[in-house]
Formats: structure tokens, C-alpha cells, sequence
């Protein structure tokens, strides 16, 4: 094949490909401006003919859209926060604290991961049942407190930090606390931040979970509110559009900005012992 | 304090926060699934009775759970080996030398992998919705047929596929953009001075030197199939004629709507045993091959 030809196309699947993958999305942002019903027409427009803020209005207004919104951003910031400290703290400790049965207890982690999540959900139902905690914010931020990948994450990449740089600090008579927040936290600055925005974008868009153990409203998250709101709104295309736009906006602009900490965060995860 | 102290200090909030919400409840499912607990249970734990493997049994016998067996496997088999023909696909061209602005699009092929399922969920459902979607104004224009996408048994599961294939594709195309990318070049530079065609360097260098990726990919994919529950949940309520009812939808169902703990908790375990059998044998499929 001449070289041309190959160039174009391959540059044309790409093109192709990408709008595959974009039109959804792009489809979705401009339908969530148009007019209640305008969408449902023939031919199927594209582009709003008055382009209006009233389905947005009236998902914060009527829709309690708002509070959706910060039931996300609090879990998942809350979600992030503390697994990020609980999952720091025990990869380093894996990685670079000797003590009795170091590699047994983390094989025996690792394990962990062929069980799926969902087998543990029945019973954390009732346990949070027992607990009073059902219908709360606490029953969907304590189980994602600590997490075997971030484990994993983190020990791999603390692996990395030089022994000697430990030593010395103990023979300066620093404790293990104060090496570990001033010398080792810094360090590990980029898992940091990989860790932190993966977990956010799970916490996120996590289903699942938050759908067994919010019951009532006033908790859902902006997944659980969509799917609700999708089920009473079936014909409202444009209103449903602008709550997916709510929703995805923000993990996508946090994506974009972050791209490089994000994919790097992928690689590292799968690719694994 | 001495680094064996302060390593177990460090440990206690992760080993408390999984032995608590991860390991006692996996323990728990096993017990609970061998229990009749149900609504009655629930409202007062002396009508708990020991029912052994009972719930397996019945589970056996129970057609829709064979039904949405059937529908979760062919989802993994159908929509797997589609996925990573996608990923590698894409990555391939993002590698080759003739392709320009690549960052550009590698991001948006990663796009949708970063959305909320529940989200795009809700698109798709509009996208392929019989009388006004934009898929059945395109086929139209081909001059065929409208499909009831979401609406016929026979169409629920394969759209369910296509929105899964291009939600996750980006996902497994970063990882084997990796992979391509540490395949040293002088291996293509001796082929093409052979006289290797593209496609005979496709098979003798670069599918050889994917392998372990290729399985990698392959395992991770298929338990994340296996998981089927949020695309039926959003886009089909598990119709019609329950033919996108999953697995795990069905637990959900058996669990927290009929409040079955006891039979729902048996489902996650045949779940869990048939996602471990399968993987096992990929394994050893991989080894055998790896050795011949």
C-alpha cells in the first residue's frame, strides 16, 4: 500500500473512531439546552433552534438538583480524604517496614481482589442495618476507607524510596511518625495525586453501593438521583440530558486536567507483581 | 518507637476499615447463604432457620436464574472478545508512525471511560430510542428497517454490548498502547528488511510479544463483565421479557426487593465460583499455550 494512502487511512479511522466516541457526549450537551419536547421530532435535530438554560434551571429548582450535587462532592471528597491517608500509611508500611509476616498478610490482601465487591454486600447491608447507619453518608464512605488496590498502589511505587534515606533519618533519632510525614509524604507526591483523582472518579460514579444503601432522597448521589429521575421522566429527553451533563461535567474536566496522573495511575495498576 | 510497632500502627486503619467492611461481610455471605433469612428475619432474627445448601438447590432449579446466567454469559462472550478487538484495534493506529495529533485523540477515544455509567446509560437509551433516535434516522437513511433497540428481546443485548464496548474500549486501548510501545523497534526493522509483510508482522511479532498483556487484559475484562448490573438497571429495567436480567440483577432483585438475604447471598457465591472457574481455566489455557 503507497504511504499516503496508509496515511489517510489511518488518520481517518481515527477520525471516525473519535467522533464515535465524542458524539454521545456532545449529542448530550446540546440537547440538554433545548426547549421541553424539541428533541423529539423528525427529523432529530442537532443543534437547539433557541438555545435554553430552562432544563438546568428547573433540575435545581424543582428537581433538588443542588442537593444532589453536594451529596456527591461530599462523599466523594470524604471518600478520597480518607482512603488516601489510610492507603498511604499501609503501603509504606508494606513497602518499607519490616515486621513478622509482612509478605504473607499482603499476598493474603491481594487474594482479596478475586472476590467481588458485590458478594460483601448483602451482609454490610445489614450490618449498617444494625448499626443505625443505612440512609447515611457514613454508610457509603466508611467501606471505601481503605482499598487493596490502593494498597498495592502505593507499596509499588514506596518500594522505590532508598532505604538509606530511612536509615539515616532513624540514626538522626527522628521517630517513625516524623519520617514518615516529612520524608516519605513527599515522595510519594505523584502517587498522591494519581491515587487521589482515581479514587474521586470512583466514588463518583459508584452505583452500585450507594444504590443499596441510600433509601431515602435527601442522600442520593447524582447517579442514583439520575437513575430515579430517568425512570419518572421517561419522555423527557432534554431535562434528562442536562442531568447527565451535571453529572459527567465534573469527573470530565477533572480528567482533563489531571490526564497525565490518571493514565499513568491505569498503567501502573494493571500491571501487576 | 521502634518500625515493627509503627508498621503495624500504620496498618490498623486499612486491616480495620477491610477486616470490617470487606472480610467479616464475605464470611457473613457464606453463612447467610445458607440460611432462609428473609423479610420475617429481618423483623425478628428468631425466624432464621438453617437451611444448608437449600438455597443452591432451589437456585439450580429456579429457570430464571439459568436464564440470567445464559444472558450474563453471552454478554462476557459476545461483548469480551469485541471489547479488546476495539481496544487493540485503536491502539494499533494511535502507534503507527503515520498518525498525527495523537494526544488529541487519545484523549477522546479515552473520553467516555471516565463517565458515569448511569449517565451515558440515560444518552444511549435517547440515542437508541425506536421513533426518535438518532441510530434508527441513520439506518433509515440507509434505507433500512427502524429497530426496537431497547424494546425487542432479541435487540436489548446486543445494544446493551455496543454501549459496553464503547463505554470501556479506552480503558484496555491505554494498556495496550503501553504495550506496543515497549516492543523494541528493531524487531519490525529485521522483518521489513525479510520482506515481512504488515500483517505477517502483526502475527509473528506483535501478538507474540502482547501475550502476557493480551491475558492480563483478558482476565481483568472478564470480571468486570461478569458484573453486569447498572447498564440492564438504567437502560432496560432487566426487560424486556427480562432478557438483559444479569446475574447481579438478579441478586439485587432477590435481595432488596423481595428481601431474600439468604437466596440473594447464594447467588453472589455461584457468581463469585463461576467468575474464580472461568479465570482459573484462562490461566491454564494461557500456561498450556505459553509452553506448546
Amino acid at each position: 500500500m503507497n504511504p499516503r494512502l496508509a496515511k489517510a487511512l489511518i488518520n481517518g479511522l481515527l477520525i471516525g473512531g473519535t467522533l464515535v466516541a465524542v458524539f454521545p457526549l456532545l449529542w448530550m450537551l446540546s440537547v440538554s439546552f433545548m426547549r421541553p419536547g424539541e428533541a423529539s421530532a423528525l427529523p432529530p435535530p442537532l443543534w437547539p433552534a433557541h438555545a435554553t438554560l430552562a432544563n438546568y434551571r428547573e433540575l435545581f429548582e424543582r428537581a433538588g438538583m443542588g442537593r444532589y450535587l453536594l451529596n456527591s462532592l461530599a462523599i466523594s471528597s470524604a471518600i478520597t480524604l480518607l482512603s488516601l491517608a489510610f492507603n498511604l500509611m499501609a503501603g509504606y508500611a508494606f513497602a518499607k517496614l519490616r515486621f513478622a509476616g509482612r509478605e504473607r498478610l499482603f499476598q493474603l490482601l491481594l487474594g482479596g481482589l478475586v472476590i467481588p465487591a458485590q458478594v460483601a454486600m448483602l451482609p454490610l447491608f445489614l450490618l449498617l442495618k444494625y448499626l443505625g447507619l443505612v440512609n447515611s453518608y457514613a454508610a457509603v464512605v466508611m467501606p471505601a476507607m481503605a482499598t487493596i488496590f490502593g494498597i498495592f498502589l502505593v507499596r509499588q511505587y514506596a518500594r522505590g524510596i532508598p532505604d538509606d534515606l530511612l536509615e539515616a533519618a532513624r540514626i538522626d533519632g527522628a521517630g517513625e511518625l516524623r519520617i514518615f510525614a516529612q520524608i516519605v509524604l513527599p515522595l510519594l507526591k505523584p502517587i498522591m495525586v494519581t491515587l487521589a483523582i482515581f479514587t474521586f472518579l470512583t466514588a463518583w460514579n459508584d452505583f452500585m453501593w450507594p444504590l443499596i444503601a441510600l433509601t431515602g432522597q435527601e442522600h442520593y448521589t447524582l447517579p442514583i438521583a439520575l437513575a430515579s429521575l430517568s425512570r419518572e421522566h421517561v419522555q423527557d429527553s432534554e431535562l434528562m440530558m442536562a442531568g447527565s451533563v451535571v453529572t459527567v461535567l465534573p469527573v470530565l474536566v477533572l480528567f482533563l486536567a489531571l490526564q497525565r496522573y490518571y493514565l499513568q495511575g491505569l498503567l501502573l495498576g494493571s500491571v501487576k507483581g | 518507637m521502634n518500625p515493627r510497632r509503627a508498621a503495624w500502627l500504620f496498618l490498623a486503619p486499612s486491616l480495620l476499615v477491610l477486616g470490617l467492611f470487606f472480610l467479616l461481610p464475605v464470611i457473613a455471605a457464606l453463612v447467610l447463604s445458607l440460611t432462609d433469612y428473609d423479610l420475617y428475619a429481618l423483623a425478628d432474627i428468631r425466624n432464621l432457620r438453617f437451611v444448608a445448601l437449600g438455597n443452591y438447590w432451589e437456585l439450580l432449579h429456579r429457570p430464571l436464574f439459568w436464564s440470567a446466567l445464559g444472558h450474563t454469559l453471552y454478554f462476557v462472550l459476545v461483548g469480551v472478545p469485541l471489547s479488546i478487538a476495539v481496544s487493540l484495534g485503536a491502539a494499533l493506529l494511535l502507534n503507527s508512525p503515520l498518525a498525527r495529533c495523537k494526544p488529541l485523540f487519545r484523549t477522546a477515544l479515552f473520553a467516555p471511560v471516565v463517565t458515569t455509567v448511569v449517565a451515558v446509560a440515560v444518552i444511549w437509551r435517547y440515542l437508541f430510542n425506536t421513533k426518535y433516535g438518532l441510530a434508527n434516522y441513520a439506518l433509515d437513511g440507509l434505507g433500512i428497517h427502524p429497530v426496537d433497540w431497547l424494546g425487542d428481546p432479541r435487540w436489548a443485548m446486543p445494544t446493551i454490548i455496543l454501549f459496553a464496548v464503547w463505554k470501556n474500549f479506552g480503558y484496555n486501548m491505554i494498556i495496550f498502547l503501553a504495550a506496543l510501545q515497549a516492543i523494541p523497534a528493531d524487531l519490525y526493522e529485521a522483518a521489513r528488511i525479510d520482506g515481512a509483510s504488515p500483517v505477517r508482522q502483526f502475527r509473528h511479532i506483535t501478538l507474540p510479544m502482547l501475550g502476557p498483556t493480551l491475558l492480563m487484559v483478558s482476565i481483568l475484562t472478564v470480571s468486570g463483565y461478569f458484573q453486569l448490573f447498572a447498564e440492564p438497571f438504567v437502560m432496560t429495567e432487566g426487560g424486556p421479557l427480562q432478557s438483559t436480567t444479569s446475574v447481579l440483577y438478579l441478586m439485587y432483585e432477590e435481595g432488596f426487593k423481595w428481601w431474600n438475604l439468604g437466596s440473594a447471598s447464594a447467588v453472589a457465591f455461584l457468581l463469585f465460583l463461576i467468575m474464580f472457574a472461568v479465570t482459573a481455566v484462562m490461566l491454564r489455557v494461557a500456561r498450556r499455550g505459553g509452553e506448546a
